[in-house]
């Protein structure tokens, strides 16, 4: 029987888009660093304390890691669904290369499911149900030294979930002299964790709130384990920044800030920068209202009364407490405004009026 | 001047209908689950007779229906014109997916309730799964469709009930007119067992979030999305080969030839009763029940409740007929 065009070229070209649709999934498809194999072709992931067990053909609460044959693989290595430059100020890391821009990437998925996600489209999605490209180690490091870049932030959704692209990224970046940083919910296992940080150089971690039924309510995850991950993180040397996100009647209490900034004091040291940020209603919180400004000052005030050396306030342009203070003479050692520099006073990593060392990583400058 | 306290037409009205109300509260009409088996159904190779399986559903729907004739039933279903999309389960291979069989049986007795073979559209979340389960893909309109969520794509718009927040396939929202669920009579290894409420997981874009906590609210949360709420007209589960243990994959060994469907339009009905046929195989096999294994399926009595009021898990509201 004769085809006509339309069955003609249908016929053709559908085996060619699957093969060419095949080709392009195992580009991304890499066997996964942790895990344990188990009876009956089932797996334990072990990279997040969550601990999927995980049924053939089946993946774990991320979405991005799937059992195949008793195997385990990240579907999301060099699968970047979200590029762009942006300021480092945007991650934020205050401490860390200021008024530099980083090339920051994404994949799809994420290993927790906060209601306020910003982010849901692709965090909580599998990766191909986004539209992604294929930017392997070498190309992405190359991309960011030629755009100027002095690091790649893994950003947006949750780099823990594609950890095996951000190890073999950061060791291509440095290879080409660009940094890495890493901003996370911070929900992992120490080994993941330990091998990051001898591979990163600043990590910053979005402790989501102080109390397990926050976590549990609005996070589907757990506190513990991102407390001992920031611990962790302090003991291997790796530059650290710690944001809260304030949301209105859910972690915004009194007790919540004090116990944050008492244990932050007594594990991490004053010196570690803690961003109290405001929300906007997003995702599945779109009934709340915007932090109210007085509540972030609130939450400032109580951290610097418990002796915090580095406090600020965050998805608020122009509020003072958006610069750095030395916190010996209390002068601004980086003035901001928004993502923008608008003063450095810092020689060497010291308070240019004082002499008094502020922690960071400056310029070539690492202060820890 | 005293107030006038004789019985007043409204008020005797009110005596009346509230005293009617509070009968009708008390007496909930019944949910019917329909069993229908056949020892027979297999044939000595040990695949499934068509003809017989035809039969069951036939018997099934005629019951749950109280239609004299298969078609009259299937038309108490669908109506001719309308687009019908059958939810079939297919993550895990032949063996433990919904039988081809049982989907020709369907789509027969669909199309002869009037429902044009273009107007059928078999569906799951991936091509692969389908294919895997022995359904050819295609998504040519002059025939039945068979097709993933991977390919007609997902709502942009966020369905939001309780604790879940998805996206739902476009083959539900916007393909489909009804949906008949088509699940497999199976156990599953994290939230108990997978029957009628558990199968909607793949309709929305995101199921792997939902597995916490045994399922529990999600399954109930994602069943009261509107769209699924208001097309799922009717679920058939396939026990034509049944799972007590080890799922959803494939485990051979505790599987075991239940030979019948399982039929009803209460999904929470009929999951309640799914559920104490696997517990019953397993006692008999001396497993120990799913609670005691710290996955008693909680998801079942939550959709329930109050809130979601998709069903009944009350034994004494379920009807459980042999047809």
């Amino acid at each position: 029987m004769a085809m006509d065009r339309r069955t003609f070229l249908t016929a053709a070209a559908l085996p060619c888009f699957a093969a060419r649709a095949a080709e392009s999934e195992a580009r991304f498809t890499k066997e996964a660093k942790f895990y344990e194999k188990l009876p009956y072709k089932k797996i334990k992931c072990k990279l997040c304390p969550r601990e999927c067990v995980i049924d053939d053909r089946e993946r774990g609460y991320c979405g991005v890691r799937e059992n195949r044959g008793g195997a385990y693989y990240t579907l999301v290595h060099s699968r970047v669904c979200a590029a762009h430059i942006d300021p480092i100020e945007k991650k934020p890391f205050f401490h860390f290369a200021p008024g530099t821009m980083a090339f920051s990437v994404a994949t799809a998925g994420c290993n927790v499911n906060c209601k306020m996600c910003q982010n849901w489209d692709i965090s909580q999605s599998r990766p191909e149900q986004v539209d992604s490209t294929y930017f392997p180690p070498e190309r992405l490091a190359a991309a960011a030294r030629q755009a100027g870049c002095p690091s790649i932030a893994y950003t947006y959704s949750e780099p823990v979930v594609f950890v095996e692209y951000v190890l073999d990224a950061a060791e291509a970046g440095h290879a080409a002299g660009v940094k890495s940083a890493v901003v996370t919910g911070g929900y992992i296992q120490e080994d993941p964790l330990k091998q990051l940080c001898r591979r990163v150089d600043a990590i910053k971690v979005d402790l989501k709130g102080f109390s397990e039924k926050f976590y549990k309510e609005v996070v589907n995850g757990e506190l513990k384990p991102v407390l001992n991950t920031l611990a962790t993180i302090r003991k291997q040397g790796v530059w650290n920044e710690i944001v809260y996100l304030v949301i209105p009647g859910l972690n915004d209490s009194e007790q919540e800030f004090q116990g944050l900034a008492r244990w932050v004091k007594s594990e991490l040291g004053p010196d570690v920068p803690l961003h109290f940020t405001r929300f906007h209603p997003e995702y599945l919180l779109k009934n709340l209202a915007p932090t109210p400004l007085p509540t972030l000052e609130r939450a400032k005030a109580v951290s610097d009364a418990e002796g915090l050396h580095y406090v600020y306030i965050g998805n608020v342009p122009g509020h003072p407490a958006e610069s750095t203070y030395c916190p010996k003479c209390r002068r601004a050692v980086v003035e901001r405004a928004g993502y923008v520099i608008r003063g450095m006073h810092l020689d060497q990593g010291k308070c240019r009026f004082c002499k008094q060392p502020i922690p960071g990583v400056w310029g070539g400058t690492s202060i820890l | 001047m005293e107030r006038h306290t004789g019985t007043s037409r409204r008020s005797l009205l009110g005596a009346c209908l509230g005293g009617a109300l509070r009968l009708v509260a008390a007496t909930p009409p019944k949910s019917k689950v329909v069993l229908a088996r056949d020892p027979q159904l297999r044939s000595p190779g040990g695949s499934a007779d068509s003809a017989r399986v035809l039969k069951i559903v036939d018997r099934a729907m005629q019951s749950l229906y109280g239609a004299d004739s298969p078609v009259e039933a299937w038309k108490k279903v669908v109506r001719p014109g309308e687009v019908v999309g059958l939810k079939v389960n297919c993550l895990s291979g032949k063996g433990a997916s919904t039988s081809t069989v049982l989907v020709e049986a369907v789509c027969e007795r669909l199309q002869q309730a009037g429902i044009a073979q273009n107007n059928i559209v078999i569906w799951d979340r991936l091509n692969s799964d389908l294919e895997s389960a022995g359904f050819r893909v295609t998504s040519r309109k002059d025939r039945i469709r068979a097709i993933g969520n991977d390919t007609s794509g997902y709502d942009s718009e966020l369905a939001i009930a309780g604790s879940a927040g998805s996206l739902i396939s476009k083959t539900l929202t916007s393909v489909c007119d009804a949906v008949i669920n088509l699940p497999v009579l199976k156990d599953h290894g994290i939230v108990g067992v997978t029957l009628a409420l558990k199968n909607l997981f793949g309709a929305i874009h995101n199921p792997n979030k939902y597995h916490i906590n045994g399922g529990d609210p999600y399954v109930a949360d994602v069943n009261t999305f509107g769209p699924i709420r208001r097309k799922v007209r009717l679920t058939i589960c396939d026990g034509i080969t049944a799972q007590y243990e080890g799922g959803p994959s494939y485990m051979p060994q505790w599987s075991w030839p239940y030979n019948g469907v399982i039929a009803a339009r209460d999904p929470v009905a009929l999951d309640y009763t799914g559920w104490q046929i696997l517990e019953r195989k397993r006692a008999e096999k001396g497993m120990k029940p799913l609670r005691e294994m710290k996955r008693e399926p909680l998801y079942i009595a939550r959709a329930a409740d109050e809130q979601h009021r998709l069903g009944t898990n009350d034994p004494r509201f379920i009807d459980v007929v042999e047809a």
